[in-house]
């Protein structure tokens, strides 16, 4: 590949292209994103590569490993163009009927399309699946285009078109105008307007300045970012190219962490790639623009993400935050000008040049303007990645594309914003999605992780998850946020083993408000969210656990004891074997009954307890029924019948 | 170990200090740990005083300062992973393997670690082992899991 010289070259090499395929060629995408990696969708692909093979259609057919198209829970999900057919949960012993029926016979393999699991409808396409219906993927939808892999592929859909009308047919400031006039806002959880902190860089003094992305996503619970820099990682690039353009920088930056391995080789290879075709490096596209990129891989600490610690790791140390009294867009990076963003905001910044402000700010509520990508999970129905149009209600989300609760269960909460998120109860539902208004509700954007749950989640033990979370990854700097997070936790653990006192809430909001007022990072500041938002909205949560030693949703561990329903077991046997501490007396035919004293509360019997049976049950805050007396335990199978 | 083979990751990073970080992870992920000499040799070749580099090796949890078994054995804690049970499948492991939390096995065939997700949330409870990922695990399947790898 010699280098690409001029926006001229690059339209001609585009058309090359696509002129050199056939639209109508079929083309199977097999979705290989981490989540259906895990399901085994790499024997999937291996399987279609061999059943073309073999059926001797290697000339007729595309095979193409994508990224994450974000209907994590029926994975692996296979397309198949130009019908863009949806097939969902394949499996390698599928794939001789698909190139059978689908390729060759141009017929649809019923079993493996979307099918409705109240009304049984069958949606073929992906668009008219429900759970795609209500999105507005202008990110994610790419994904399941190219091949993550392939810089010709990013092309095809018109990839580097925004670098190439930014270097040449804008000037810097009229690109800085442009994200100014998108009010785009950081999407990593601070929300900040891109835009003034991209003018604040560019005005700032100095000759070399950075631009970053921050691809630390360590957040649990959500995995976008992931999604984006492993299934199209030349778009965040792209927006840093333009990035760099606009602000006036020749270096840039990806810091992302070493936990994703994939997104790590893909980000690499991009980056060659873009070095091959002139697209990086110096003189891009002939414009005159010098340019490189470096990866830097985190080696795990949660506080990275926050943007003066990132920069501290950049520069090879441990990464401790450090006061802001000079923002780091004017002194960051080896104390120079230095533009961190999240990679969803880097990818945003491609659509936004190429299609204009004025159509990237018609989605989207007064204050937050666009599309976020939400990871949906926990107890739902649909788990997975969802793009939708800022100010969506969240009973939306949870509601029309994630399907409800699954298993009859009822809604308690959702949490968004991460560890440093807070808790939202079902009473604001309604709430529009959005930086502001989450905040007023106690909880905040964060980078865009839901968690949803359901009655059987202990909102006291989600509390202390998260906040022993971020005592675990407190640096250590600020004695508010190493020792008050470290009481918290203490405290928290205390309650939820029913062993709490009268007056320890108030503590925990002394410790929050001590937090929130004197750490110097994000992460101290916000640590309290959780704690405070629960406190809010399910203070007699607390109150159960600590005046009436009880847990209300039977969960923590401590406060809850089994108990085998003598009505009900009918002496299989399963949680006698099955028993950690031999713990369960019982036989054949004989009632099954659990030693109190000998019982570790882990829940094993419940687990392996056939449903049909579903004999054992849990009691919190009352004590067990006494054993049934050894006379009366033996059943009588043929009296019952 | 050889001082060569550490040499020569060294060497790969042009020896400049700001590199310190990604020299130690190219390190960590040949040996599965960074071994004292290793870290002197680092010290001596990047200029680096040994502290510095234990402040890093220290901070970060991708690092180890001792051996560790022949299977990584990483049970997610990530949140989504919570609420679906993480907690009693970690404490069924550790059962299992006999060691907790950042602990290896005498016979140094496990390591057992939590991490705070691994992006795979559709399919918690989850554990990750050398790279392979289990998912939707239950008490039951735990044991059977573990079984596979010697």
């Amino acid at each position: 590949m010699t280098q690409l010289k001029s926006p001229e070259e690059l339209d001609n090499y585009r058309q090359t292209l696509s002129s050199g395929r056939d639209a109508n060629t079929p083309c199977i995408a097999i979705c290989a994103g981490t989540g259906c990696l895990a399901y085994g969708a790499a024997e999937v692909i291996g399987a279609f590569k061999a059943e073309i093979e073999k059926q001797g259609l290697t000339a007729k057919v595309d095979t193409k490993g994508t990224g994450c198209p974000g209907y994590c829970e029926k994975g692996p999900v296979v397309v198949i163009y130009p019908e863009e057919i949806c097939y969902l949960g394949v499996m390698p012993e599928d794939v001789p009927e698909i190139i059978t029926q689908t390729i060759v016979g141009k017929k649809v393999v019923d079993r493996l399309v979307y099918s409705d699991p109240d009304s049984g409808e069958k949606a073929i396409h992906q668009a008219d699946i429900p759970y795609y219906k209500q999105q507005k993927r202008f990110l994610l939808s790419s994904n399941t285009l190219i091949d993550s892999r392939s810089i010709d592929d990013y092309l095809l859909i018109n990839g580097y078109s925004a670098l190439s009308k930014a270097l040449f047919q804008m000037t810097a400031e009229e690109v800085v105008e442009e994200v100014k006039k998108s009010k785009l806002r950081g999407r990593g959880g601070g929300g900040f307007p891109a835009g003034r902190k991209w003018e604040g860089s560019r005005d700032a003094p100095g000759e070399v300045k950075y631009v970053l992305v921050n691809a630390d996503e360590g957040d649990p619970g959500a995995f976008m970012d992931r999604a984006l820099l492993e299934g199209n990682p030349h778009s965040i690039l792209e927006g840093l190219i333009i990035g760099g353009y606009a602000i006036g920088a020749h270096e840039g930056y990806v810091y992302v962490r070493q936990e994703y391995p994939l997104a790590v080789e893909n980000i690499n290879l991009a980056i060659e790639q873009a070095e091959e075709y002139g697209l990086l490096g110096k003189d891009i596209l002939g414009s005159g623009f010098d340019f490189t990129v470096k990866v830097h891989q985190g080696a795990g600490a949660f506080v990275c993400g926050e943007s003066t610690a990132l920069m501290t790791a950049l520069e090879g140390r441990a990464g401790e935050p450090r006061p802001k009294y000079v923002r780091s867009n004017v002194k960051g990076l080896w104390n120079r000008p230095s533009v961190l963003n999240n990679v969803e905001t880097w990818a945003n910044v491609p659509l936004i040049i190429n299609r204009g402000a004025d159509w990237f700010t018609q989605y989207g509520t007064e204050g937050s303007k666009g599309t976020k990508i939400f990871s949906l999970v926990g107890k739902i129905t649909n788990t997975g990645l969802v793009e939708v149009p800022m100010g969506i209600t969240l009973r939306d989300i949870i509601y029309k594309i994630g399907g409800g609760i699954p298993g009859g269960k009822k809604f308690k909460a959702i949490q968004t914003g991460g560890p440093s998120g807070g808790c939202i109860p079902e009473t604001l539902l309604d709430l529009e999605v959005g930086f502001d208004e989450l905040t007023e509700a106690g909880s905040m954007m964060g980078s865009g992780g839901m968690i949803v749950m359901d009655e059987d989640t202990c909102m006291v033990d989600m509390a202390r998850y998260f906040i022993h979370f971020l005592s675990d990854e407190s640096c250590g700097k600020c004695v508010p946020c190493r020792e008050g997070l470290r009481q918290m936790d203490r405290i928290l653990k205390k309650i939820t083993e029913g062993r709490g006192e009268e007056g320890d809430t108030k503590t925990l909001e002394e410790l929050s408000e001590l937090a929130i007022d004197a750490s110097l990072c994000a992460l101290g500041k916000s640590a309290p969210n959780p704690l405070l938002s629960t406190l809010r909205y399910f203070k007699d949560e607390y109150e159960a656990h600590i005046k009436e030693k009880r847990c209300p949703a039977l969960s923590c561990k401590e406060l809850i004891s089994y108990y085998i329903d003598p009505e009900k077991c009918r002496a299989c046997r399963a949680c006698m074997r099955k028993c950690p501490v031999d713990g369960i007396s019982g036989g054949k035919n004989r009632i099954h009954v659990i030693d109190q004293e000998k019982c570790t509360s882990c829940g094993t019997c419940l687990d392996v307890c056939p449903p049909k049976f579903d004999a054992v049950v849990k009691y919190s805050g009352e004590p067990v029924p006494p054993p049934i007396p050894e006379e009366k335990r033996t059943i009588d199978r043929k009296k019952k019948k | 170990m050889e001082a060569e083979r550490i040499d020569q990751i060294i060497d790969e990073y042009q020896r400049t200090p700001d590199l310190l970080i990604q020299v130690l992870l190219a390190i960590q992920s040949e040996y599965n740990w960074l071994p004292k000499a290793a870290l002197q040799r680092v010290g001596e070749k990047l200029q680096v005083p040994l502290s510095r580099i234990l402040h890093i090796a220290t901070f970060y949890n991708a690092f180890s300062l001792v051996p560790k078994g022949r299977h990584k054995v990483h049970v997610c804690m990530g949140t989504a992973c919570h609420v679906r049970g993480a907690p009693r499948i970690l404490d069924t492991v550790q059962d299992l393997t006999g060691i907790g939390a950042g602990e290896t096995d005498l016979e140094f065939k496990f390591s057992l670690e939590t991490v705070n997700c691994i992006g795979c949330c559709a399919l918690g409870p989850v554990i990750d082992i050398d790279g392979k990922i289990h998912g939707n695990v239950s008490i039951r399947d735990t044991a059977d899991i573990l079984e596979q790898y010697d």
